[in-house]
C-alpha cells in the first residue's frame, strides 16, 4: 500500500544548528502516526515541516504520492490542530470553523451545511455563536478540531493538542480523538511528549531525540523491543529498569551477574540469548518482575531482594529494590505482602529481557 | 450602615473619612492649579479689550462677547493677510488626517511583519526603527528640505504629510509590534493552513484585534502631527502653513495694542481638535496602554 505521508531524508537547519537530521518517516493511509520525544527533540518542527509552515533544508515530503516539498500549506490538503488551539479571537465559533472555506471561496450554502455537520459530530451546535474567550478549554479544543474536520483533508496534523487540558479532560479527549480516527478512517500525524498518549493512540510510533529518529515501530514493538537505552527509558511509566550487569558464556546461553551492595551478586542464566559482550545493561519492564509464584515460564528466575520502598498505586503496588547500583521497580499485585526493610522473593522474566551496550546504548539482542 | 469587617483594621471610621476627604481636597487643589491657565484663557477670550485692560486677570467676564472668537477664526491678521485661523485650520486638517491614517496603517503592517512574520534581520530593522524615534527632528531639517525639493513637493501639504508619515513610522511600528508580539504565532500558522494569505490574515484576523492599540496610535499620532510646529514652519510656505504656525504668526504680528482676547481664542481653537480626540477616544487610550495579550 502506498504511504499517505512519506518524509524522505529530511534535514532542517537554522544556520549552523541542525534541528532535524536525516529523518525518514511514513504513514500508511488510515494510520495514526505519533511523533514522540522530549521537549526540544524537533518533533513539532517536523510537524511544521510536514504542514509546510517551515521550510526544509534538504530531503522531500510526499503526501498521497505527490511531492509537496515546496508547496504552500494551503495546497497540501492538510488540516492542523494546535497546542494553543489558535482560534481566531474576534470570530465566533461558526466564523472560526468556516473561515477556511470562506477564504477558498466556498459558497454560503455549502459552508452552512458543512458547519452543521461538523458541529453535530463534535456536539458543539449550541456554541456556534460564542466567541473563543467564552469557551472552556475542552470546548476550545473541540472547535479547533471542528476547524480541521470541516476541511476533510487527506492528512490531519495534531501538535500536542491535549497538553493544555487538565488530566481528566485529557483522557476524555484522547479517547475522543481515537474514536474520531476510527470513524473517519483518516490519516493522522500526532505530536506529543506524553508517552502514554503515544502508546494509546498510535498505530505507529516514531521516537525522536535531538532531531534524530531513534526508533520507528508499532506501540508494542517500541515497548517490548526498544532500539536503544533512550527509547527504553523514555517509553513506559514507570520507566524500564536498566541494570548494569556482567555477562559470560554459559553453554549456548549466558550467565548474567548483577552486583549488589548488601550481599552476594545476583546470578541469572539466560538460555535464550548468547553472544553478549562482557558489560551489558539489562532492561526489564517493572511488570516483568513479579512476586514469586505469580509468574511461570521457561525463563523465570527467582531472586531474593531487599525491599526499600513500597508504593501502592491502587490497581498495582510498586516495590523498589536496589540492584547493580540502580533502583529497580517491580509492578506487583495490590495485595502484596511486601514491606519496606524486609526481603521478598521476586521473579525476573527473562523472556522479556532487553540488553543494551553501555557505551553506545544500542540494543544487543 | 454596618461596618464591613474587611476594613476593620483601619484606626476608625471617622479617621478613615477624614483621610479620604483630605485626599480629595489635595487632588482638587492640583486639578484647580492645572486648570487655571485654561480658565484664564477662556475667560479672557470672552472679554472685550477694554475689560481686559481695566479688570483683573482671573475675574469672570462682566459682559460675554464672542467677538474675539470670530476675529480669531476669520479675520485676525498674520503679517499682511487678515483671514484669521480658518484657512490654516483646514490646512492642518488636510495634513493631519492623511498623515495619521497613513502612518498608523504602515505602522500596523510593519508591526505585523516584525512580530509575526519573523525573518532574518527583523530584530535589527526593529532596532533601527526604534532608533528613529529618538532622532532629534532638528537634525533632519536640512536633508529633508533637500529631499522634498528633489521630489518637487517642497512647501506643499503632501510634502508635509510625507515628512510626518516618515517620522511617525518609528513610533507607530513600535506600538503595533509590541501589541502583536503578545499574540501567539500559531494564529498565523492556523490561518495559513486555512489558506489565507499575508494581507487576508492581516485584515481578517489582526485588524479586528487591534482596536485598543489603533486608538492609542491614532491619538498619539494626531496629537504629534496637529501640534507640530517645527516641520510646519520649516517645510511650508504662504498658504500651506498649519494652524500652529498661523497661531504663532497671529500672536507675534499684532501691531500696537496686543489683542489678548483674540490670541486666547485662537490658541483654544488651535488646541481644540486634540482635546476633542482625547475626549472621544480617551478611554480606549487608557485601555490600549494596559491591554495587550489576547487569550486564545
Amino acid at each position: 500500500m502506498e504511504a499517505m505521508l512519506e518524509v524522505r531524508d529530511l534535514d532542517k537547519n537554522y544556520g549552523a544548528t541542525e534541528i532535524l537530521k536525516d529523518v525518514n518517516v511514513s504513514a500508511e493511509p488510515g494510520g495514526f502516526l505519533v511523533l514522540v520525544g522530549p521537549s526540544g527533540c524537533g518533533k513539532s518542527t517536523l510537524l511544521n515541516c510536514i504542514a509546510g509552515l517551515e521550510s526544509i533544508s534538504s530531503g522531500s515530503i510526499h503526501i498521497d504520492g505527490r511531492d509537496m516539498t515546496h508547496v504552500s500549506p494551503k495546497d497540501r490538503n492538510i488540516a492542523m490542530v494546535f497546542q494553543s488551539y489558535a482560534l481566531y479571537p474576534t470570530m465566533s465559533v461558526a466564523g472560526n470553523i468556516t473561515f477556511g472555506m470562506k477564504v477558498r471561496g466556498v459558497d454560503a450554502a455549502t459552508r452552512a451545511s458543512k458547519l452543521q455537520d461538523v458541529a453535530r459530530q463534535l456536539q458543539i451546535e449550541q456554541l456556534l455563536d460564542r466567541r473563543p474567550s467564552q469557551l472552556s478549554g475542552g470546548q476550545r479544543q473541540r472547535v479547533a478540531m471542528g476547524r480541521a474536520l470541516v476541511r476533510d483533508p487527506q492528512l490531519f496534523l495534531f501538535d500536542e493538542p491535549l497538553s493544555n487540558l487538565d488530566a481528566k479532560l485529557r483522557v476524555e479527549m484522547r479517547l475522543e480523538i481515537k474514536k474520531l480516527h476510527h470513524d473517519l478512517g483518516a490519516t493522522m500525524v500526532y505530536v506529543t511528549h506524553d508517552q502514554i498518549e503515544a502508546m494509546t493512540l498510535a498505530t505507529k510510533i516514531v521516537v525522536l531525540k535531538d532531531g534524530v529518529v531513534q526508533q520507528t515501530g508499532s506501540p508494542a514493538e517500541i515497548y517490548r523491543r526498544p532500539a536503544n537505552l533512550f527509547v527504553a527509558d523514555f517509553m513506559g511509566s514507570p520507566a524500564m529498569n536498566l541494570i548494569p550487569a556482567r555477562a559470560s558464556r554459559e553453554g549456548s546461553g549466558t550467565r548474567i551477574q548483577i552486583e549488589r551492595a548488601d550481599g552476594a551478586p545476583v546470578e541469572l542464566i539466560d538460555t535464550g540469548n548468547g553472544d553478549l559482550p562482557e558489560d551489558v545493561i539489562l532492561g526489564l519492564r517493572p511488570e516483568d518482575i513479579a512476586e514469586a509464584g505469580f509468574r511461570s515460564g521457561h525463563h523465570v528466575h527467582e531472586v531474593k531482594c531487599l525491599i526499600d520502598m513500597v508504593e501502592p498505586a491502587g490497581a498495582d503496588t510498586f516495590v523498589v529494590s536496589r540492584l547493580g547500583g540502580k533502583q529497580v521497580t517491580a509492578r506487583l499485585h495490590s495485595d502484596t505482602m511486601a514491606r519496606p526493610g524486609s526481603t521478598l522473593d521476586l521473579v525476573f522474566d527473562l523472556d522479556r529481557v532487553s540488553y543494551f551496550a553501555p557505551d553506545t546504548g544500542e540494543r544487543l539482542n | 450602615m454596618a461596618e464591613p469587617t474587611s476594613i476593620s483594621f483601619l484606626p476608625s471610621r471617622a479617621g478613615d473619612v477624614a483621610l479620604r476627604w483630605l485626599l480629595f481636597a489635595v487632588l482638587a487643589l492640583f486639578a484647580l492649579f492645572y486648570l487655571m491657565p485654561l480658565f484664564v484663557m477662556i475667560t479672557t477670550s470672552l472679554k472685550s479689550l477694554d475689560e481686559i485692560r481695566t479688570g483683573s486677570l482671573i475675574a469672570l467676564p462682566e459682559r460675554v462677547t464672542f467677538e474675539a472668537w470670530s476675529t480669531a477664526w476669520s479675520s485676525a491678521c498674520s503679517g499682511i493677510q487678515c483671514e484669521g485661523l480658518r484657512p490654516y485650520f483646514w490646512n492642518s486638517v488636510a495634513l493631519t488626517v492623511p498623515a495619521v491614517a497613513l502612518s498608523t496603517l504602515l505602522g500596523a503592517v510593519n508591526g505585523y511583519v516584525i512580530a509575526q512574520w519573523r525573518f532574518r534581520g527583523a530584530n535589527l530593522i526593529f532596532s533601527l526603527m526604534l532608533f528613529g524615534c529618538f532622532i532629534p527632528f532638528q537634525v533632519v531639517l536640512l536633508p529633508m528640505a533637500r529631499t522634498l525639493g528633489f521630489m518637487g513637493v517642497a512647501g506643499t501639504i503632501p510634502g508635509l504629510v510625507l515628512v510626518h508619515v516618515i517620522y511617525g513610522i518609528g513610533f507607530t511600528t513600535l506600538f503595533f509590534r509590541n501589541y502583536y508580539v503578545t499574540i501567539p504565532v500559531e494564529l498565523v500558522k492556523a490561518a495559513k493552513v486555512d489558506g489565507a494569505g499575508f494581507f487576508r490574515i492581516f485584515w481578517s484576523i489582526f485588524m479586528p484585534l487591534s482596536l485598543p492599540i489603533l486608538m492609542v496610535t491614532v491619538i498619539w499620532q494626531f496629537t504629534q502631527i496637529w501640534n507640530d510646529f517645527l516641520f510646519g514652519v520649516s517645510f511650508s510656505q504662504a498658504g500651506t502653513q498649519p494652524v500652529t504656525v498661523a497661531l504663532n504668526n497671529i500672536v507675534n504680528s499684532t501691531t500696537g495694542v496686543k489683542e489678548y482676547n483674540v490670541n486666547m481664542a485662537a490658541a483654544i481653537i488651535a488646541a481644540f481638535p486634540t482635546l476633542f480626540v482625547y475626549a472621544v477616544a480617551g478611554k480606549y487610550f487608557i485601555r490600549g496602554l494596559t491591554a495587550g495579550s489576547v487569550k486564545g
